[in-house]
């Protein structure tokens, strides 16, 4: 056991400082730091400068266009990319479809899709929860009928993050409605430009549109569009979701998170002093931190073991808890950092011409704290999680 | 001891919760909040016609009640319903502190106020101040008959609505000092006063007020030179109460909508809540509400005392509603899930009027520290 960065990870993140420092476009971590809306536009930019690196999917093996990187140097890059405040990678083609498409797609649509993917030619979404089905992803009702070469695809989607920019969307429908809930699903590509398909924004409670209602009404989808075999996408859908979970730690972003309200509480001024200096804030702040330091190393001693091939199960499912706990409680102090001036709305204190109003950063805490209540409830809610990690533990 | 409302208050919070049960529901306060005004000039009148801004005044000012349990009748209804029109601001803060200070010719504008025709912001927070209200670095100086303001002012509440603004500017002494702050009534449409207004997370509007040599005659000062900090917080504990109440207010509707959504919505076949994991912690919550409850009663019932008691109920009261709050607003969304992280769901805004008031007059660790402060004196 080593706890120390080798002299070539040192080397490395000297690398990645260095591409950051040259690539990052600075209107673009402008924006990610005052939290700024980012456009389509923004992001695709930042995928093509990565993508023209390697560097675009960490994840993928070599043979496809991945980086072949361990797990340290996976850490490295996303810690380093959130101190440099770089865009979150979207990670619905990249991190959650190309894995399933690798292990369980047919070699056309490894050869079709994975390089669009990594070149940007097609953004995708995801169509899982329903209206009823949300933590009980299996009992989900859109249903996909064959008629010939075609499914006929009728139902519902919701939540679908980002789904107004989306070319595909990757869908589970139900394919057999006569047998066990979990034995009727099919995992089905839909082009969205198909007639039928319709896209309706939902405004989150800070204001935002990033998720969206997907309605499908009489779509026609090719059969070839189907990823392995008809009523077996319940299998596909776990392995995809426990690659949404391993990312799911949030290390990068906490660090970040807590370095700004650590900025925030050393310049605002409580009783005379910085608030930093105030041994009730600064109790606070140093509990978190010390969470923090423990569940990085939790999460390089998961990804570690992830990496020689062992599939993270219960352990990814106690990092989201964990991590979503902790970047929750840096939201909460942000906020509070931020006294007053996390009142005003923050399209009105942080866009626009005008200067930014309040301290650096303040214009947006509280969107932020509110935005990312959504942390413990997608990707399986965290009860969701804590009951995977007690009936792994404890049986039943 | 007895815990009932009186008769008048009783009336007084039926009829606030059937007019607003009536008047203000969730489509029509989400296009309030959509709003340019952010706030609907019709529900104010209404409001005043019922009587609830005069409930916030004494029979001395012209109004029919004004002590604490008056204002967390009001308040808690006004809570419950998401209410963002600004009663604190106009009644509480100017209201209340015109009917302090004021002289006859000043404290007409009480009767305006409390008939719904005028409008007052509290334009004292500045930049730097935080929660602490003896920061004021406004400065005044004596010119002739006049005095010049120069400054600046932070979220002021209300500020663009106002037909006037209580500005406080300090005439002698350092920026955290008790004696030397004086409070002065400016028309909205002084010369000087620029004002940049948003939106706020939560409803309504507030702007930054930039004072640059804003002349008013002498005479626009309320009360004494340099000694309006105790009448400032009087007023602030009255607020402080509303907020108190408010808050219980929300977390009623937010317990109220959470329990109602884990007895209908079903996953896996039953309602969710019917997993034990659900259950005990919508029991904690309903064991949070009660203690709020009581936090409330405590802090309104104290208004009146002297102020070290009473400003130990305050702090009291509303360290526990941030705490409190905090817990019932999260685990609220939390035991929803999605839906109640849509703007266009009742609890979305409830959580949101729970979690910023946080942030007027003292967060939950302000309020602890003040605690602590007080006990030791």
């Amino acid at each position: 056991m080593d706890l120390n960065y080798s002299a070539e990870e040192l080397a490395f993140r000297d690398e990645v400082r260095a591409f950051l420092d040259e690539k990052l476009p600075k209107d673009i971590s402008a924006k990610v730091r005052g939290r700024g809306h980012l456009t389509k536009q923004d992001m695709e930019r930042w995928h093509a400068i990565l993508n023209e690196k390697g560097w675009l999917a960490p994840n993928w093996p070599e043979e496809y266009g991945g980086c072949a990187w361990n797990a340290v140097q996976k850490h490295i890059f996303d810690v380093e990319c959130n101190f440099a405040s770089a865009p979150r990678i979207i990670p619905f083609g990249l991190a959650m479809l190309a894995p399933v498409l690798m292990k369980f797609g047919n070699q056309q649509q490894k050869d079709h899709y994975l390089p669009r993917i990594l070149n940007g030619d097609d953004w995708w979404c995801q169509g899982y929860s329903e209206p009823g089905a949300g933590s009980d992803l299996a009992s989900l009702k859109t249903r996909a009928v064959r008629d010939g070469d075609h499914y006929i695809v009728n139902g519902q989607k919701t939540w679908t993050t980002l789904g107004q920019h989306a070319d595909w969307i990757f869908c589970l429908v139900r394919t057999d409605p006569d047998v066990k809930q979990q034995e009727g699903i099919s995992f089905l590509l839909i082009d969205m430009k198909t007639p039928g398909v319709e896209v309706r924004p939902i405004i989150l409670l800070d204001g935002a549109h990033e998720v969206n209602e997907v309605w499908f009404t009489d779509v026609r989808v090719p059969v070839e569009n189907l990823v392995g075999e008809e009523n077996k996408g319940w299998t596909y859908a776990k392995y995809l979701l426990t690659h949404e979970r391993t990312g799911i730690a949030g290390v990068g972003s906490s660090q970040a998170g807590l370095d700004a309200v650590k900025r925030m509480a050393g310049s605002e001024i409580h009783n005379g002093r910085p608030l930093i200096e105030n041994p009730h804030f600064a109790a606070r702040m140093a509990q978190v931190e010390i969470d923090l330091m423990a569940m990085s190393t939790t999460n390089l001693r998961i990804i570690s073991k992830a990496a020689v091939g062992q599939a993270p199960g219960v352990e990814a499912s106690m990092l989201k808890v964990k991590g979503t706990i902790i970047r929750q409680e840096i939201n909460d102090l942000a906020r509070r950092a931020a006294g007053p001036y996390a009142m005003p709305f923050p399209s009105e204190a942080v866009e626009g011409d005008n200067d930014p109003i309040g301290p650096e950063g303040a214009g947006v805490v509280s969107a932020q704290y509110f935005n990312n209540r959504k942390l413990s409830i997608f990707g399986g809610s965290n009860e969701i999680q804590r009951g995977i990690i007690a009936k792994v533990t404890m049986g039943g | 001891m007895n815990f009932d409302l009186t008769e008048e208050r009783q009336m007084l919070q039926d009829t606030l919760r059937r007019y607003l049960a009536d008047k203000y529901d969730t489509a029509t306060r989400n296009a309030i909040l959509d709003s340019d005004a952010g706030m609907s000039a019709e529900i104010w009148t209404g409001l005043a016609e019922l009587g609830v801004i005069g409930a916030l005044f004494s029979e001395a000012d012209g109004g029919f009640g004004g002590a604490g349990f008056d204002i967390a009748v009001v308040f808690e209804e006004l809570g419950r319903a998401g209410v963002v029109e600004p009663l604190m601001d106009t009644a509480i803060l100017g209201g209340g502190l015109i009917a302090a200070l004021g002289d006859e010719d000043q404290k007409l504008l009480v009767e305006e106020i409390i008939g719904g025709g005028l409008h007052v912001a509290f334009a004292h927070g500045e930049p730097s101040s935080r929660y602490d209200l003896r920061r004021v670095e406004t400065t005044v100086a004596a010119d002739g008959d006049n005095v010049v303001l120069n400054g600046r002012k932070a979220v002021v509440a209300n500020a663009e609505a106002a037909g006037q603004l209580i500005v406080s500017a300090r005439e002698s002494g350092a920026a955290g000092d008790a004696d030397g702050i004086s409070l002065f009534l400016v028309p909205a449409d002084t010369k000087g006063f620029t004002m940049r207004g948003y939106a706020m997370m939560a409803g309504g509007r507030a702007a930054e007020v930039t004072l640059d040599n804003v002349s008013v005659p002498a005479s626009a000062r309320l009360g004494a030179a340099g000694e309006a900090l105790p009448a400032i917080e009087t007023a602030v504990v009255s607020a402080n109460v509303a907020l108190a109440a408010e808050t219980m207010g929300a977390m009623e509707s937010a317990t109220a909508l959470t329990k109602e959504y884990l007895m209908t919505r079903k996953q896996f076949g039953r309602p969710i809540g019917t997993f034990q994991a659900l259950a005990h912690r919508m029991s904690d919550l309903l064991i949070e509400l009660e203690q709020a409850r009581s936090a409330v009663i405590n802090a309104a019932g104290h208004l009146e005392t002297e102020p070290r008691i009473r400003d130990m109920q305050i702090a009291s009261a509303r360290n526990l509603m941030g705490r409190a709050g905090r817990l019932v607003a999260e685990e609220a969304i939390q035991m929803h899930g999605g839906i109640a992280m849509t703007q266009e769901y009742e609890l979305a805004h409830i959580a949101k009027r729970i979690t910023m008031a946080d942030h007027r007059f003292g967060d939950t660790d302000y309020h602890l520290e003040r605690f602590i402060a007080l006990s030791a004196a």
